[in-house]
């Protein structure tokens, strides 16, 4: 659009010289860095020379592949057994380190399953990346849902003219302007395992039949709670966004629906919440996109642990650049990462989009 | 159907009396329509019988039934919003249908409803649109139509037309003529347009700062107002005031005149005057008319003319420098600074008291 803001308007380009340069150099230019550098094997520090290597990276975090494992039989065909009946079956390093199977090499077990009397397992060539993943999505699809309705519903308690309202719209906010990191650091007395305070009201509360759990040291509570203290953190900050949306909604169609006789349930449901179609989709897309982007927690609560349970996308991207100085494999994530994001947000648009 | 009764009805805002104490009885199938200057509480008025403010003293009935506590649904009254308030994710179909919806009407009886109503209505080609491709008078005709499906006990208009052209207003105010003509419901309708009350009102309720000035058929009103506010309020261009003193005083006639006046026989209407106090003569534009004979009652030079075609409008200036509008009801041409000499029939003036608070225009 040529206008006068755009065109002759050289005060403002001045004043906005800054912004957009820092903005090209940390964002822009790392951009098409990443793309670039995930095409290489490039490391942080290193004396052989950068080499370009197509997609090897992709191919080396996404390698998946199934294999199957019959039974070992003895020389009359029949299955041979371990003294407490078990069936016994190959090692999976005689696939994976076998020259017949060069495709196999050096892929690990992600997962398995039972089927009939052959073992199916899924081999990896990047487990870690494979549980990232999982854990990444995982997380996703319990936050999005949980934190957007739980800001939904704050933000319809707090639209009421109420007198010490605002009380409660900053108690409700107040975690939002907390660095996430201090958060997590608190988080991480709340769900300490020994004394911990989640523990200790537990405690109070089943009168000591509660036995203490150490909620960030179990593979299986560590990644839900990481889950419940970052819906708690946030949930204002999309409160206030549900917020904003409710004051578009015109009063005269609350009214209009009083006098028709809609009952509350009534209300929301023909008034309210198509009113806030286009904050729905604000709202979970940008729920979506911080849950892809997880990492503070994860670096200061858990670091990935236990045994992978808690690692995600960004925190391996970080890990793999600058932890172990394999920027290109850091870069490959987040290019990946990018797709993802991208894809779904995508979807998101299309599946929410006006009829 | 159902009559509405208002008793002593008021209304504060904290420490604010907006409804200073409202006494109206609305008959079965009457069309009332309060009229009033913004801010005069006509709106608020509507807005507690709907139920939608809360009345803060004063009984409100509604079919013979108290309905001060009973929600909005309860009293059996549907509203047509000045926005129009249809649900803009809506079809005009689902729209209509709203208020049967929400009852868990069957949807045969929700078709059949509709239909009716779009038939009224005559919108049954936009059925399937939605309210973004309506313009303004089809939004406001499917609010309408929202409100006729319920057959409620009262309708209630808040300045329906309001945000309609002037002209799709005089065809949607012919079309509410005509709805109420067929449904023959009890109507109450707000606005603040003198025409529309005119034109719709079985009875007008004219408000000013939360009381009741005066009810009365349209005519009534026009013809015999109680006080200056309802003289000057309806009619336009409105009715001229003029500061006059009472020369001599005979039972229900006073004789008035001033600088610009030659003093005239005016009724009284039983209003309190003293001789040589003064009065305020109220004189519509429309009974004023030219006369070259010398013989004129009122002297005053032309300041300034309108045309428009069925009718001139002469803005004058009188001897005693005070203004005056007369409308004549042919074209004529008036030269600025001509002078003009005006009579009128003294039976079609007003008297009425000088309370000491007459502006100048």
């Amino acid at each position: 659009m040529a206008s006068k803001l755009t065109l002759s308007n050289r005060a403002g380009w001045t004043f906005a010289l800054p912004g957009f340069a820092l903005i090209f150099t940390f964002i822009v230019l790392p951009f098409f860095f990443a793309i670039g550098l995930s095409l290489t094997n490039q490391r942080l520090l290193s004396p052989n020379p950068t080499q370009f290597v197509g997609l090897e990276n992709y191919q080396q975090l996404l390698g998946l592949a199934v294999v199957t494992l019959e039974p070992e039989r003895n020389d009359a065909g029949e299955m041979i057994r371990n003294a407490a009946g078990e069936i016994q079956y190959p090692r999976l390093r005689a696939i994976t380190r076998s020259d017949d199977y060069p495709q196999y090499r050096g892929m690990r077990e992600w997962f398995h399953w039972q089927s009939g009397e052959n073992v199916m397992i899924v081999i990896a060539s990047d487990v870690v990346f494979m549980k990232a993943l999982v854990n990444t999505f995982l997380f996703v699809l319990v936050v999005a849902p949980v934190q957007g309705s739980l800001a939904l519903m704050l933000a319809l308690l707090i639209n009421h003219k109420v007198k010490g309202i605002n009380l409660f719209r900053t108690i409700y906010f107040m975690p939002v302007v907390v660095s996430i990191v201090v958060v997590s650091l608190l988080w991480r007395f709340i769900y300490d395992g020994q004394n911990g305070l989640l523990n200790s009201i537990l405690q109070a509360l089943t009168f000591g039949l509660f036995q203490p759990v150490d909620w960030l040291g179990s593979p299986s509570t560590a990644l839900p709670a990481v889950m419940a203290m970052s819906i708690w953190q946030a949930v204002g900050f999309h409160m206030v966004i549900w917020l904003a949306g409710l004051q578009t909604i015109s009063p005269t169609l609350y009214e209009a629906a009083a006098i028709e006789g809609a009952s509350r349930w009534q209300t929301f449901r023909y008034v309210t919440w198509p009113g806030l179609r286009n904050t729905a989709v604000l709202v979970l897309v940008v729920i979506t996109m911080q849950g892809f982007a997880l990492f503070a927690q994860i670096d200061v609560m858990t670091n990935g642990g236990p045994l992978d349970s808690t690692q995600t996308l960004v925190f391996q991207a970080v890990e793999r650049g600058y932890g172990k100085q394999d920027i290109s494999g850091g870069s490959t994530i987040s290019v990946i990462l990018f797709a993802i994001v991208l894809a779904i947000s995508l979807i998101q648009r299309w599946l929410t989009r006006e009829r | 159907m159902a009559e509405v009764s208002l008793k002593g009805v008021k209304k504060s805002f904290g420490r604010v009396e907006i409804i200073k104490g409202v006494d109206i009885h609305i008959n079965d199938g009457e069309f009332v329509v309060f009229v009033g200057p913004s801010g005069c509480g006509k709106s608020t008025l509507l807005r507690m019988i709907a139920g939608l403010e809360d009345i803060t003293e004063g009984t409100l009935e509604i079919g013979g039934r108290v309905v001060n506590q009973l929600q909005p649904k309860q009293r059996g009254v549907a509203m047509v919003f000045q926005n129009y308030a249809i649900f803009p994710h809506m079809t005009v179909r689902e729209n209509i249908a709203f208020g049967l919806t929400i009852a868990g009407a069957s949807r045969q009886e929700k078709q059949q409803k509709v239909a009716e109503a779009a038939r009224i209505l005559q919108m049954e080609h936009l059925l399937d649109r939605r309210p973004s491709q309506l313009s303004g008078g089809q939004r406001q005709r499917v609010a309408i139509g929202r409100a006729i499906t319920r057959k409620p006990a009262v309708f209630l208009f808040d300045e329906p037309l309001s945000n309609l052209d002037a002209a799709l207003r005089m065809d949607m105010r012919m079309e509410i003529g005509r709805l109420r003509r067929q449904l023959g419901t009890t109507m109450i309708y707000v606005t603040h347009d003198q025409v529309e009350a005119m034109t719709l009102a079985d009875r007008i309720v004219v408000l000013k700062d939360g009381q009741v000035m005066q009810i009365g058929a349209p005519m009534e009103l026009y013809h015999e107002p109680a006080n200056r506010f309802v003289a000057g309020f309806l009619g336009a261009p409105s009715m001229n005031f003029l500061n006059v003193d009472v020369l001599e005083l005979d039972g229900e006639v006073a004789m008035v005149g001033n600088q610009s006046l030659e003093p005239i026989r005016v009724a009284t209407r039983r209003r309190p005057f003293r001789k040589d106090g003064k009065a305020i003569l109220g004189v519509r534009p429309q009974y004023l008319r030219p006369v070259h004979s010398g013989k004129g009652l009122l002297h005053g030079i032309v300041a300034h003319a309108e045309r428009l075609g069925s009718e001139t409008v002469v803005d004058l200036t009188l001897r005693d420098e005070r203004e005056l509008i007369a409308a004549f009801n042919e074209d004529k041409v008036f030269e600025p600074g001509v002078a003009l000499e005006l009579t009128f029939d003294t039976a079609l003036a007003h008297l009425f008291p000088d309370e000491g608070e007459l502006q100048t225009h």
